[in-house]
């Protein structure tokens, strides 16, 4: 047993048995509830440790059906909610419908050493409940990037290594999306695709046609278009069309850990689900040279436990993730886990959305569309696809979507009276908003680490995050506000107006790395089974595992290394080699 | 006014971000204490109910009187509102009342609905007047403020999206095309 400043409770025989598993899963969002989900049908007692509160599916979705005047504040936050809520506040979901689902600033300190907004859901389902459901494979491009270009280490698996994969989880949660047949977006296993409102399908045309290697597509997301028996049978059903997807969706709509992974692994009666379990660290023997268990510290009562199991997946949301493992020393790890590089915690990137692109559009006065369409248009990364051409590294995907004002018309429209309350009754004019989802570069300054001196309620010392921009995000932004604006205007539009929204880190909520994977110990820390190269029973399959950040939507690739990892974990398992 | 809600027509989230949103946003920025003469007296809202029905009538739909408008001006001014616009908006109240009588020669609640259009049309065109040269940092002007809430608080109401608008709150389907002729009423949401 490592030597640690918690107390670990005493442990006699039975309650040794009573808090032994197959698995502990560490988190229950997004990742954590695939984990579950696959190591339960496969037959393994699996604990399931989340931090914060139970969230059932519909049970605890308390504004899933509520109308707008239902709200006091008709969604909007109080100032109160504001000023306590820097942080929070920023973020576009963190609604009156929504705010019981983040981490209230207050609640959860940590330390910025650069400017970076930490959103959180700690709850069961995690950020699974409010995601913005985008969902796009990785082509090889992203995976071969890093070698090719030589600003991160490589990749130590393909795209081919990942593709059944996310067959796998594309069938289970459901991605709506057209076969496209796009190189720099692959195809996967699709329900029907939403469809284009008319100045979107124009504009899609404009670009197609006047670009050569630019493709507007209809966006993919987790959303059931036409719900299969699969989706049937975890009780869910087809979207409705609403767009309130970040308040829990009554319908089952769209994909989460709550309405999906979660209730289908407990269904197999091999799942233990604990809520108000904060991991504190990772247990590592030294003579069994493996991870045993983990500390945990009850959220309400404060009380220390340990529960064991032979395979431990660290799920706990990328930056929780490298938190676990930093507070995980022992003598034989004292900089933390499997860390003998020295690297744990560094490395992280993220997305840039700086870039956004507003526009109106004339000629489609006689249309309208019908129903609230729960995603975009999207564009698959141009840049720097089959050769380096650019003054910058990597590239961005562009995400756009059209809409005609409605009565919010009025508040820049001159009158008073009846004839001006008609005619902002009517519908306005046709907006474009387009914006950009950059790659970041991982860089080795970009990093989180532990205070040496402040601690959390919980007694675990609290996070300092160390990110920022580098020259080339700037570069990069600049390339979009001037593509951005030329594509909108050859498609016709007018008012084009390009901004650098100036939003910091981590506002993207896509914060991915510092638990790598990779080719070589030295400069990694997880195999490419997600597997950490020096405790070989603990596996990381959130975004801290990744070793680039793509410029897709990271979910759906989180989603299927989890599965693939458990399946080789339970391979192994059977094998005797775990 | 933050206008979150309004965006859902128009705006698509797609991770990370709503596509535009900067676009839109601005005001209800945080406050530390409601200022004095807050919550607002039974008849300062009946007072503000006669001003929004003004800008909103009751027509062959319901008005911003059939909304509560002037009850929900109180909530938001009292909840949401930083402390300078609280006194900006409190303030246009009695800034108000004042321009009536010098205009009419009696208060707003005495005036006739030809009269109260008359004022505050004239007073959107004096805010219209006053935003167009104004810096980012100068102060709202208090009507400006008036009619925002006017109309977040009528076209967000019951009977303001269902009646003035057209409200479907479980759509089904979504249909990218379909035909729109003048006259026809807009999406609440």
């Amino acid at each position: 047993m490592p030597s640690d400043t918690t107390s670990s409770v005493n442990i006699n025989a039975k309650g040794l048995e009573q808090n032994s598993f197959d698995a502990i899963v560490i988190g229950s969002g997004m990742s954590g509830g695939w984990a579950a989900k696959e190591l339960c049908e496969k037959g393994l007692k699996t604990l399931v440790l989340e931090r914060g509160r139970n969230v059932e599916h519909k049970k605890d979705y308390p504004t899933t059906l509520m109308d707008p005047w239902d709200f006091k504040h008709r969604n909007n936050l109080t100032s109160e909610l504001k000023k306590e809520n820097p942080i929070a506040s920023r973020c576009y979901a963190f609604e009156e419908a929504s705010q019981q689902f983040f981490v209230k600033d207050k609640e959860h300190p940590y330390i910025q050493e650069k400017p970076f907004d930490w959103l959180r859901g700690y709850q069961v389902g995690g950020k699974s409940l409010m995601w913005a459901r985008a969902t796009q494979r990785w082509s090889r491009f992203e995976f071969e990037g890093p070698a090719r270009d030589g600003y991160a280490v490589e990749w130590p698996i393909g795209y081919n290594d990942l593709a059944p994969w996310y067959s796998h989880v594309e069938i289970f949660a459901g991605i709506s999306g057209n076969k496209d047949g796009l190189e720099t977006l692959p195809d996967g296993e699709f329900l029907p695709a939403w469809e284009m409102n008319c100045p979107e399908k124009h504009i899609a045309e404009k670009i197609n046609s006047q670009y050569k290697g630019r493709t507007v597509i209809q966006g993919r997301c987790a959303h059931l278009t036409q719900p299969k028996q699969i989706h049937l049978d975890q009780g869910r059903g087809q979207c409705q069309a609403r767009s309130i997807c970040h308040r829990g969706c009554a319908f089952g709509g769209y994909f989460s850990a709550n309405s999906s992974t979660l209730p289908w692994a407990m269904k197999t009666g091999n799942m233990t689900l604990r809520p108000h379990s904060v991991v504190h660290s990772i247990i590592y023997d030294e003579k069994k040279q493996k991870a045993v268990g983990v500390r945990v510290i009850d959220a309400n009562t404060k009380e220390a436990t340990e529960y064991y199991a032979k395979v431990i997946f660290l799920n706990a949301a990328c930056l929780n993730s490298n938190l676990i493992l930093l507070n995980s020393t022992s003598n034989r790890f004292p900089n933390g886990l499997g860390n003998d590089s020295g690297i744990l915690g560094k490395y992280i990137a993220f997305h840039e959305y700086r870039g956004n692109v507003n526009a109106t559009i004339e000629g489609f006065e006689d249309k309208y569309d019908y129903g609230r369409k729960p995603t975009a248009a999207m564009m698959p990364n141009f840049r720097n696809v089959y050769k380096q051409e650019m003054d910058f590294l990597r590239g961005y995907m562009v995400h756009y979507s059209a809409g005609r004002s409605n009565w919010q018309q009025g508040y820049d429209m001159d009158g008073i009276g009846e004839d001006y309350k008609n005619k902002i009754s009517e519908a306005g004019q046709w907006n474009v908003y387009m914006m950009m989802q950059g790659e970041t570069i991982p860089q080795e300054k970009n990093h989180v680490r532990l205070s040496k001196d402040q601690k959390d309620d919980w007694g675990i010392p609290l996070l300092i995050t160390s990110i920022g921009y580098s020259d080339n995000d700037d570069k990069m932004v600049k390339d979009f506000l001037e593509q951005g604006s030329e594509m909108l205007e050859k498609a016709g539009c007018k008012n084009i107006n390009a901004l650098d929204n100036g939003r910091v880190p981590g506002n993207d909520i896509h914060e991915m790395g510092g638990v790598r994977m990779g080719k070589d110990p030295k400069t990694s820390l997880l195999n490419k089974w997600n597997q950490m190269h020096h405790c070989e029973n603990v596996f990381v399959t959130d975004g801290a595992s990744m070793t680039s950040v793509g410029n897709q939507n990271p979910s759906l690739t989180f989603m299927a290394l989890t599965a693939r990892a458990v399946d080789y974990a339970v391979g192994e398992m059977k094998k005797g080699n775990l | 006014m933050n206008r979150r809600e309004a965006l859902s027509r128009v705006a698509v989230l797609v991770g990370g971000s709503i596509v535009g949103a900067e676009f839109f946003l601005s005001g209800c920025k945080p406050g530390d204490k409601a200022a004095a003469g807050l919550p607002l007296s039974a008849e300062d809202m009946a007072y503000l109910d006669e001003i929004a029905e003004t800008i909103l009538p009751a027509t062959s739909t319901p008005g911003a009187k059939d909304a509560k408008v002037g009850a929900f001006m109180n909530t938001m001014v009292t909840d949401c509102y930083e402390e300078k616009d609280q006194k900006i908006f409190l303030e246009g109240m009695g800034k108000l009342n004042a321009a009536c009588s010098k205009m009419h020669g009696h208060d707003f609640m005495k005036a006739t609905p030809e009269h109260r259009k008359e004022l505050l049309t004239a007073l959107d065109k004096e805010a219209k007047d006053y935003q167009k040269s104004k810096k980012p940092e100068d102060p709202a002007h208090y009507f400006s403020l008036m009619k925002q809430l006017t109309l977040l608080g009528f076209f967000t109401s019951e009977v303001g999206a269902t009646k003035a608008l057209r409200y479907i709150a479980v759509p089904g389907k979504y249909e990218g095309c379909i035909p729109y002729k003048k006259g026809d009423k807009a999406w609440a949401t």
